[in-house]
């Protein structure tokens, strides 16, 4: 019996549970939803079928998702993690074999009208079980090498998975949630700086790698690379979709052009611009104000997230809203960076505004974890 | 998990610390993030809005220059001009029906080619411009310039143009180089921008095609500011893109040159080839045609005359033609009978002018028979029924391998376009492509390089040139890139005793220096470059007819392969004329001379002539107009 289920006469139950909800979190995702029809309304050239339409119907059943997995007890969430992580490990493998292949890269399983991209969900299998990991783990062990190498293993498995796909910005995605996990389950940072100083050296080998036969990563991603780094060396290339972005963001200044005055996104300057570069449409159309806006709101998302979990005196609830934020944070800081260009494009959506089929439904599912935690904490 | 307190208590302060140094970290990343949008959107607003802005900024490709080829001496055999040009936008013209008359008052542009503009210009997307008229005169170009503020979107060009100086000597080597088509661009998977603009030139056969990404280079970019008509107001900025790599091929121009002119009229394929380290010096396809014909656009009638005409001038006899190799084949059956040991150098078979097999008579060329021969007698004469002999005993596949082991029937990679790989059939390939067991007539037709045995001219030579050397000699095309030298490999033995060897060599030089050797007449006099060679005649038809007798397309073809000097082998060359008759009489005397033209590195001294030849081969040579090194221009001048 844990100190959870010890104190279970303090948990809410039945409808009591609505009042507990963190609805500071709910408005802020419903206002950030909106702003993603908005925008989809918008790069639509103001059809609403196209995209919006759609997104709202997923953002309803989403939130009804977050709703169901909210009420439901967070032990129970922490009984099934590891089931989880074997159900969503099962499917990568599966994706493997039968997976469709779009761009490149096979990613989907198509189950029924669903189509469903595993590497979603092991992004929030992967933190419930480390979650419940460190859980079960007690405290004084966590930072001795077994007990390390063995949460390790867990990340990378469907890390090496993922990379075969191959999806670079979801391995990325992957590790960097799985090490949030670990950090605030208080692994010693040595491991840490460890870890970051082999990046380092891997990165640099990878790019000594270029051009032999033992090359490591794929043409179309080097070339991402020397884009990333020089966009203006191939205008009309692989830098373009980098260049005219930037253009389009740059071109918004302190209030933007308007709402469906954006001439780069009408105009058909921007590729891929209902899913991954949706933020250069809000940042041409609403400015400075627009752009730094939806940032405020998923800084605040964050910022709760991480209030709970620290005032959450259950391990397990603590480490997994984290470990669920920390990962939320990486979507939108790595989508807004590599628009910016601040990092090379890597393929990773602005989560709940950008146009994107199960992606949406899964996130604020995994926040329907955030608030089940939430919700029955002890108190 | 049971917990005591203090546990509960450590975990709890461990996860507060760790959670505020995360939310420190992403407050951090946030900041950043602002700052950077601050910078974009507040800072460098203005600059972004410009680009944005009706696209008063515009980035304008500059076609990097396309690399040139050389022939092996530094003589140019592809370069560049300068092309005068004039290109409309539709995005910039606005109207382009008007401001297309008023460009045809100033420049002359038939009704049909307007019709045919307007059309194109529709098709293509508005902001790509339609190259209008190019090739224009100094005059014309100016008129156009001058006039320019007048007719929106219209924009005076000046580009290079693919020029190949030495015209059809190099034009199945190096081939040509086109427009780019919807259809090339369909192969691609990743087409480089450059390709989109107009009337980009693109390798399309031989060299030009094959080393198409060498020779390419890598595009420069100017951002300038245009106007709302589109013209140019100022250059912003500009980055050169990188030219093309230099390519210097193995070629001999002026060898090249002579094959051509040696080969006249004749419908034939030469190829010589430096046996100590494979360099092709001169690979020549007649008749050809002006390479320069199709850079410009081909017209119609001229495009009509080359398809229409029977001796084929586009297709490229040296590498793609191929033929049964005939009597030249006698050596690929030879040495896989001394190899399998079925016969010894000494060993003689008798020739009474015919086999019986199965009911049939095969017969050899001399009705009257050969009497007692051995493999040295049997090259000389070109016996047949020695071949019909050996070849039984050995079998089809042991001879199939020889010749692969040799280059035939093997495609060797050379950046020419439809290099062919021939056929040194085997039982199991007869079974696969027909579904029929293999036959012992089919072995004795292969033994002397008829029914299925197919061979290209250059992969002859090759087999001469291994069989000079007992090494697997590997041709080359390709001499240096941008100055840097590609390493030659040093060729591998290929395995043959020089006891199989000896004989057939012997043979090859008693063909040309024996009594009764068949190419005696197209012997080398000068002792210094004694040759060894070994004639041709493959059938085209299955009658047994005098060719005189016959139209042109049904006599036999005439081939030759050689080497000289016998003693420390330097080129070997093969030499087919497409239904010329007899190998002896037909190309020996033709492969002879430009052999002689590649030892002696220019017109060879009459000396080198068996007697009898001389008068003959002055006349030749007084009448030959070979081109003249003055007039070539070489690396040493300008890249125009």
């Amino acid at each position: 019996m844990s100190y959870l289920e010890s104190n279970l006469k303090t948990v809410p139950a039945g409808l009591r549970k609505v009042l507990y909800l963190n609805w500071p979190l709910v408005f802020l995702l419903a206002a950030v939803a909106c702003t993603g029809f908005l925008m989809l309304y918008s790069v639509a050239g103001g059809d609403p079928t196209t995209w919006a339409e759609p997104q709202m119907k997923r953002f309803g059943v989403g939130m009804a998702a977050m709703l169901i997995v909210g009420f439901t007890p967070i032990w129970f969430w922490r009984n099934i993690s590891a089931l989880a992580y074997l159900i969503a490990l099962l499917l990568l493998v599966a994706v493997e074999f039968f997976g469709a292949i779009g761009m490149g890269a096979q990613r989907w399983l198509e189950l029924g009208p669903l189509r469903l991209q595993p590497s979603e969900l092991m992004k929030v299998a992967l933190v419930m079980f480390l979650a419940a990991f460190y859980d079960w783990l007690p405290p004084e062990r966590v930072s001795r090498p077994l007990w390390v190498l063995v949460p390790a293993v867990i990340i990378l498995v469907p890390t090496f998975l993922v990379l075969t796909q191959p999806d670079l910005g979801t391995a990325v995605m992957l590790v960097l949630g799985g090490a949030i996990v670990m950090f605030a389950a208080g692994v010693s940072l040595w491991y840490f700086g460890t870890v970051a100083a082999l990046v380092v050296a891997l990165i640099f080998t990878v790019m000594e790698s270029r051009g032999t036969d033992w090359q490591l990563l794929h043409d179309y991603q080097f070339k991402r690379i020397d884009t990333f780094l020089d966009p203006a060396a191939d205008p009309l290339g692989a830098g373009y979709n980098i260049m005219q972005a930037q253009i389009a963001l740059g071109s918004g200044g302190w209030s933007g052009r308007g709402f469906m005055q954006g001439t780069q996104s009408h105009l058909n300057f921007l590729p891929e611009k209902h899913t991954d570069f949706i933020f250069t449409t809000l940042a041409e159309e609403f400015g400075f104000v627009g752009a730094f806006s939806l940032l405020v709101l998923y800084t605040g998302i964050i910022a709760f997230c991480l209030y709970s979990a620290l005032v959450n005196k259950d391990r397990y609830s603590s480490l997994l809203t984290i470990g669920i934020a920390g990962t939320f944070f990486l979507f939108f800081a790595i989508n807004m960076a590599m628009v910016m260009g601040l990092m090379p494009v890597v393929g990773v959506p602005l989560p709940l505004v950008s146009y994107g089929g199960t992606a949406m439904m899964i996130l604020l599912a995994a926040f329907g974890l955030v608030q089940s935690a939430h919700v029955h904490r002890p108190r | 998990m049971k917990r005591t307190q203090k546990q509960t208590q450590e975990s709890r302060s461990t996860i507060t610390r760790r959670g505020l140094l995360l939310g420190g970290a992403q407050a951090a990343i946030v900041a950043v993030l602002a700052l950077r949008m601050r910078k974009m959107q507040l800072e460098q607003a203005d600059e972004y809005r410009l680009l944005a802005d009706g696209n008063s900024v515009k980035i304008r490709l500059i076609p990097p220059a396309r690399g040139l080829i050389y022939d092996r001496n530094g003589a140019l055999v592809a370069g560049n001009e300068q092309n005068y040009r004039v290109t409309i936008t539709r995005e910039d013209a606005g109207d382009v029906p008007t401001v297309l008359g008023d460009l045809r008052r100033l420049l002359p542009i038939s009704e049909t080619d307007a019709a045919e503009l307007l059309a194109e210009v529709k098709r293509r997307p508005p902001h790509a411009p339609v190259t209008v008229a190019d090739r224009l005169s100094w005059e014309e170009f100016s008129r156009v310039a001058v006039n320019a503020p007048a007719l929106p979107g219209v924009s005076p060009e000046v580009g290079l143009s693919r020029l190949y100086p030495l015209g059809p000597d190099f034009a199945h080597v190096v081939g040509y180089v086109g427009p780019v088509s919807d259809y090339d661009l369909s192969q691609i998977e990743n087409p480089d921008p450059l390709l989109s603009i107009p009337k980009f030139q693109l390798g399309k056969t031989g060299v030009e095609a094959k080393m198409e990404e060498d020779l390419r280079g890598h595009a420069g970019q100017r951002r300038v500011e245009v106007n709302s008509a589109g013209r140019e107001m100022r250059e912003l900025g500009r980055v050169e893109g990188d030219p093309g790599a230099n390519l210097q091929l193995t070629i001999d121009y002026r060898l090249q040159n002579y094959a051509h002119k040696r080969l006249g009229e004749e419908s034939a394929a030469a190829v010589v080839i430096d046996v100590t380290n494979g360099d092709i010096m001169a690979i020549a396809s007649n008749p050809s045609f002006d390479p320069n014909l199709f850079v410009r656009g081909i017209s119609g009638p001229d495009y009509r005359a080359l398809m229409e005409n029977d001796h084929r001038p586009l297709a490229d006899k040296s590498v793609q033609g191929l033929y049964p190799p005939g009597s030249t084949y006698k050596m690929v059956t030879a040495l896989a009978a001394l190899e399998a040991g079925v016969i010894g150098a000494e060993d003689t078979v008798r020739c009474p002018g015919y086999i019986e097999m199965g009911g049939r008579r095969f017969h050899c060329w001399k009705r009257s028979g050969h009497g007692h021969v051995n493999v040295v007698q049997s090259l000389e004469q070109s016996c047949d029924v020695f071949y019909y002999e050996v070849a039984q005993k050995v079998g089809i596949d042991k001879i199939s391998a020889m010749a692969r082991k040799l280059g035939v029937g093997v495609r060797h990679e050379l950046p020419m376009s439809a290099v062919a790989e021939g056929l040194a059939p085997t039982k199991a390939w007869k079974q696969e492509r027909y579904g029929k067991d293999w036959l012992i007539g089919d072995t004795i037709n292969s033994s002397i390089g008829q029914g299925y045995v197919l061979a290209s001219p250059l992969q002859l030579a090759v087999m001469t040139a291994r069989i000079a050397t007992a090494r697997a000699v590997v041709p080359r095309l390709i001499r240096s890139r941008d100055g840097v030298e590609v390493p030659v490999p040093e060729a591998e033995p290929l395995g043959l005793e020089e006891a199989w060897l000896e004989p057939i060599r012997r043979g090859m030089i008693a063909v040309m220096n024996g009594q009764r050797g068949t190419a005696r007449a197209a012997r080398i006099a000068a002792a210094e470059w004694k040759m060894a060679g070994k004639t041709g005649t493959s059938q085209v038809r299955s009658a047994v007819v005098d060719n005189k007798a016959v139209p042109w397309e049904q006599r036999d073809h005439a081939l030759f392969v050689c080497y000289a000097p016998v003693d420390n082998p330097k080129y070997a060359v093969s030499l087919i004329v497409e239904h010329g008759g007899g190998g002896s009489s037909a190309a020996a005397p033709l492969a002879r001379d430009i052999l002689l033209f590649a030892l002696a590195g220019g017109v060879p001294p009459l000396a080198a002539y068996p007697e009898g030849a001389r008068a003959k081969a002055r006349a030749l040579h007084e009448e030959m107009d070979l081109v003249d090194p003055e007039t070539v221009p070489t690396s040493g001048s300008s890249r125009a």
